[in-house]
């Protein structure tokens, strides 16, 4: 019996993090409440310490921790990606949080845990690391909405969500431990290995696919399993929802392509199948039910279903190119939804929540430079070009007719049609309404200055939208 | 490459002042309008010399600029210009001049965002002119719908709303299926270059569906009835900029994309389709015309009669293809193209002449109802020229350009079909019908009531920008020479494409 240390290079941003999540854990407790801002500051610096880690690892694909443990570019260039969005997250949400007395340094600490989720996920390479990934997450999500918790709308989209996704993680399991009992393996390398071998795809398997596919379309908010998402996403506060809308989406876009791509990529024709249904009814209620709404956020999880069944479409290709269409999309999307809820917590301020569609009236009054932010941000949703959205519907349309899915291709430009009108209509409020509400807008330097780049990145890279697709090639490529 | 980037600077000067107006807006002291007039002039400017150093002696592309833009996707920012598209640009960047005079006392909400909305779109709009590339053409011809969606949505009128995003979403609809329609033919030729789409074999049942993908596209945006009813809604509510735009360019968008698109992709099937298309197309020229006729509302008959004229456009395209079954010969069919095209100016600059002249009544009586006028001419003399004038070239009477490109494409069909070329010949009547009724109500007769008798006669801003319509109209319809010049080689070779099948 001999044991070799196994390599730790490839985990060091993920060791990081966590050490600066326990440090700044301790540091809050002593700093006490008028020196909060430490907190603030110290979890910025955390995460550009990771993105300095990260991007200082070599760029190529190494297993460790006896093959639980990935560091490939996929792995690497969606950290940090990671890294920006939580940055993004919690510069847009000091002032608000300031202003609620909700400025807590839970906040930082369950961000940057479930960010550590995010990663784990992201370099999973056996079902157990998966699992072990997506549940750090999870309950630090669960938690970030009970946060406040004298809110009784936050506390019930918490239980909601927490019944919920106890369910689907217990799904997941069940589709894993068939795996298990019918491969005798967990880890992923192996398991495409096993499926490549058998030749063809056995009950048993097709039984486990179907299991994993729910708990991953659960996790996503994928038609049928959305029912919670617009319940959490209209009850957390804003920027929880910020967070649970945005960073959740790439860990979910990762399971797909650990699990059923690199995992069970033999048994594509069987899943494709269950993923056409789900990409179809997603992307079909996700722009109906929308057009229905009056409150933003709410719109925004019925606008995200239908993201998501775009998202689906790059995936169910099951080609390079679809892959990397549906990593476009991702990244397209969270930037995308991350600068739509910065643009609500922009309109609140103390006692007035601003996340009703209606109070986007009359903008261009109030002030021209953000209206025209949320009019990229808002035709970026649509798919218009030139901005980035439109860039993301082509590729993942282009990877869907490669595989001669015409029909697919023509249902989900028509579906690109309907959502069209809700975005129309917040360009609507936003420019032909006029208010009675003069306010200036507040909100701290962060969120401003932030909030702008967001948007402006949107039309930017719109125009040159070459290196995202070159880093999204570049991800899967060996 | 290595010349001037003039193409580009056509593009991108325009948008830039946009830009610049925006920010001008927000210092104190500095007039947006005459930034937003030096933008369109300098445009206007600017894109001269493609007139002046235009080789009409070839079909091939000019001034042509070639840059890799998505290598991903073998995408290029890939500019061009030949006899069909460089009139259009020129056309595009006059208008643009005159809009922003016209909106120079009109426009007081937001003075700044709707001058550099206009830019925005002409620099746009000339984009889609000039690509060569199918994403960068689908780029530019998606993007100039958000400017004029607001442009409408703001400054429109009581049911602008309504209006607007029924425009929004009409359009929006037929484009999509046109993208589908250009990733195939991405997938099928490497690249999406769109001389390259017109030079790779398509199999029948393919180019059919392809030709009606670009067909809902164009067909939208022409309008072709029966999917015009987006347009008599959005010109009522449009501001009167709005309008002349719309009218002027943005309708030409859509029949310049089946001369770009349709036929050279898919000429077998425009050959086998040319029935519908006929049949559209004379459709839209009778039905619409007596639409028209009983108008109340003096934009929606300018609207409507927009319809009709274009049904002639797209008449002109495709009786190419019953000419030569008819007569077996190329002879008179480029006739019908020069036609097609020569009216497509010609409307340009007829119905914007029309909706500025409205535009004129509209900001001095606040009402487009034909019934509250009557007599104008008592007190408008000077307008009730030109009015009259815009009125008669739009029913194409001699000497006007209207004439001109009416009367080739009638031409053209008394060479394919006797009985097309008769129907399509009672437009002449019905066109007469419409728009002198129009001029006879609000013109003469005795003064309808006290606020037209108060009326004042139009400024010199406004003398400036119709009597520069006026002696363009006038000029193209004594002498097109200039214009089917320049315009001779690419048609012919646009018609020898059609002619050759792709199976």
């Amino acid at each position: 019996m001999n044991f070799t240390a196994p390599a730790f290079a490839p985990a060091i941003p993920e060791m990081f993090v966590f050490g600066m999540a326990c440090f700044i854990l301790l540091v809050d407790v002593y700093a006490g409440e008028r020196r909060r801002v430490v907190t603030y500051w110290l979890s910025l610096a955390t995460l550009a310490g990771a993105a300095w880690l990260t991007a200082s690892l070599t760029p190529t694909t190494q297993i460790t921790f006896d093959g639980m443990f990935v560091n490939d570019k996929l792995a690497q260039a969606l950290k940090l990606f990671t890294y920006v969005i939580t940055a993004a997250v919690f510069l847009y949400s000091r002032d608000y949080l300031q202003q609620r007395n909700q400025f807590k340094g839970e906040f930082y600490v369950l961000g940057l845990f479930g960010m550590l989720g995010v990663m784990i996920l992201i370099s999973a390479h056996s079902l157990l690391t998966l699992y072990i990934g997506l549940e750090l997450l999870s309950l630090c999500q669960y938690a970030l909405i009970a946060l406040d918790r004298d809110n009784g709308v936050a506390s019930e989209s918490a239980m909601k969500y927490f019944i919920l996704g106890a369910v689907a993680s217990a799904i997941l399991l069940y589709g894993m431990s068939i795996l298990y009992g019918i491969t005798g393996t967990l880890d992923l390398g192996q398991l495409a290995l096993f499926i490549a071998g058998t030749g063809f795809a056995q009950i048993g398997l097709i039984f486990a696919v179907g299991f994993v596919v729910v708990a991953l379309a659960f996790k996503f908010g994928a038609v049928p399993f959305h029912m919670w998402l617009p319940d959490v996403y209209e009850g957390a506060r804003t920027p929880i929802t910020l967070y649970v809308g945005s960073i959740p989406k790439i860990a979910a876009f990762v399971m797909f392509i650990r699990l059923l791509a690199q995992g069970l990529g033999g048994l594509h024709p069987s899943w494709e199948q269950m993923l056409i249904a789900i990409s179809v009814l997603s992307m079909a209620v996700g722009s109906v039910l929308a057009i229905a709404q009056t409150n933003m956020k709410r719109m925004l999880g019925y606008s995200t279903i239908s993201h998501v069944g775009y998202i689906l479409l790059g995936i169910l290709a099951g080609t390079q190119i679809g892959y990397e269409a549906a990593m476009f999309y991702t990244i397209t999307y969270v930037i995308m939804a991350t600068a739509a809820f910065g643009m609500v917590i922009l309109l609140s301020r103390r006692g007035f929540e601003g996340d009703m569609i209606a109070d986007f009236k009359g903008l261009n009054e109030r002030s021209p430079w953000f209206a025209a932010m949320m009019l990229c941000v808002m035709f970026g949703m649509t798919g218009a070009p030139p901005f980035l959205g439109f860039f993301a519907k082509l590729y993942v349309i282009e990877a869907v007719l490669n595989v001669g899915l015409v029909w697919l291709a023509v249902v989900a430009v028509l579906f690109a049609v309907i959502s069209a009108f809700y975005y129309l209509r917040v360009v609507k409020f936003m420019y032909f309404d006029h208010s009675d509400d003069k306010t200036p807008l507040e909100g701290g330097w962060d969120l401003k200055w932030v909030l702008s780049g967001n948007s402006l990145a949107i039309l930017a890279l719109g125009i040159a939208p070459a290196p995202l697709m070159a880093l999204c090639v570049h991800a899967f490529g060996f | 490459m290595g010349q001037f980037p003039l193409l580009s600077l056509v593009i991108w000067v325009p948008i830039a002042f946009g830009v610049l107006t925006l920010i001008a807006e927000r210092i104190r002291g500095i007039d947006v309008r005459w930034v937003a007039l030096v933008g369109s002039l300098v445009t206007l400017a600017i894109s001269v010399p493609l007139y002046t150093s235009f080789d009409a002696t070839t079909a091939a592309m000019q001034f042509v600029e070639r840059a890799p833009w998505i290598p991903q996707f073998n995408v290029s920012y890939y500019l061009g210009v030949d006899g069909i598209s460089m009139p259009l640009v020129l056309l595009t960047n006059f208008m643009t001049v005159l809009v922003v005079i016209a909106g120079w006392k009109v426009i007081t909400y937001k003075r700044g965002q709707y001058m550099a909305a206009f830019l925005i779109m002409a620099g746009l709009m000339n984009g889609v002119f000039e690509s060569l590339d199918a994403l960068l053409f689908y780029v530019f011809w998606e993007a100039q719908l958000i400017p004029m969606f607001i442009i409408i949505g703001i400054w429109g009128g009581p049911r602008r709303i309504y209006a607007t995003i029924k425009f929004f979403l009409y359009t929006f609809l037929g484009s999509v299926l046109m993208l589908v329609a250009l990733i195939y033919l991405y997938l099928q030729t490497g690249s999406y270059s769109i001389l390259a789409f017109q030079h790779t074999p398509i199999g029948m049942t393919a180019q059919i569906l392809l030709f009606l993908a670009f067909l809902v596209a164009f067909a939208v945006k022409i309008p072709m009835w029966p999917v015009h009813t987006w347009l008599p809604d959005a010109h009522v509510e449009a501001p009167t900029g709005g309008s002349v735009i719309l009218a002027a360019i943005m309708l030409k968008l859509g029949a310049y994309g089946l001369l770009r698109f349709s036929l050279p992709i898919a000429p077998d099937a425009s050959h086998a389709l040319q029935w519908l298309m006929i049949i559209l197309s004379l459709i839209a020229i009778i039905y619409i015309g007596f639409v028209a006729i009983v108008q109340r509302d003096m934009k929606k008959l300018i609207a409507y009669s927009s319809v009709a004229h274009m049904g002639f456009v797209t008449l002109g395209m495709f009786i190419v293809f019953m000419i030569v079954e008819n007569t077996g010969a190329l002879a008179g069919t480029a006739m019908g193209m020069d036609g097609a095209i020569v009216q497509m100016i010609s409307h340009g600059l007829v119905s914007g002449a029309l909706f500025l002249c409205i535009g004129v009544l509209y900001d001095r009586m606040h009402t487009r109802e034909i019934a509250d006028y009557g007599g104008v001419v008592n007190s408008m003399p000077i307008f009730a020229f030109f009015f009259v004038l815009f009125g008669m070239a739009n029913t194409g009477l001699p000497g006007t350009s209207g004439f001109v490109g009416e009367f080739m494409v009638i031409l053209a069909s008394f060479k394919a079909n006797f009985w097309v070329a008769m129907v399509a010949a009672i437009t002449l009547i019905l066109g007469a019908a419409y728009t002198l009724g129009l001029l006879k109500q609000v013109l003469w007769g005795p003064v309808a009531n006290d606020r037209v008798a108060a009326l004042k006669d139009i400024s010199p801003r406004e003398f400036l920008v119709l009597g520069v319509l006026a002696l363009a109209v006038l000029a193209l319809g004594v002498y097109p020479q200039p214009l089917v010049h320049v315009m001779e080689p690419s048609v012919h070779h646009l018609v020898h494409q059609v002619m050759q099948s792709k199976l």
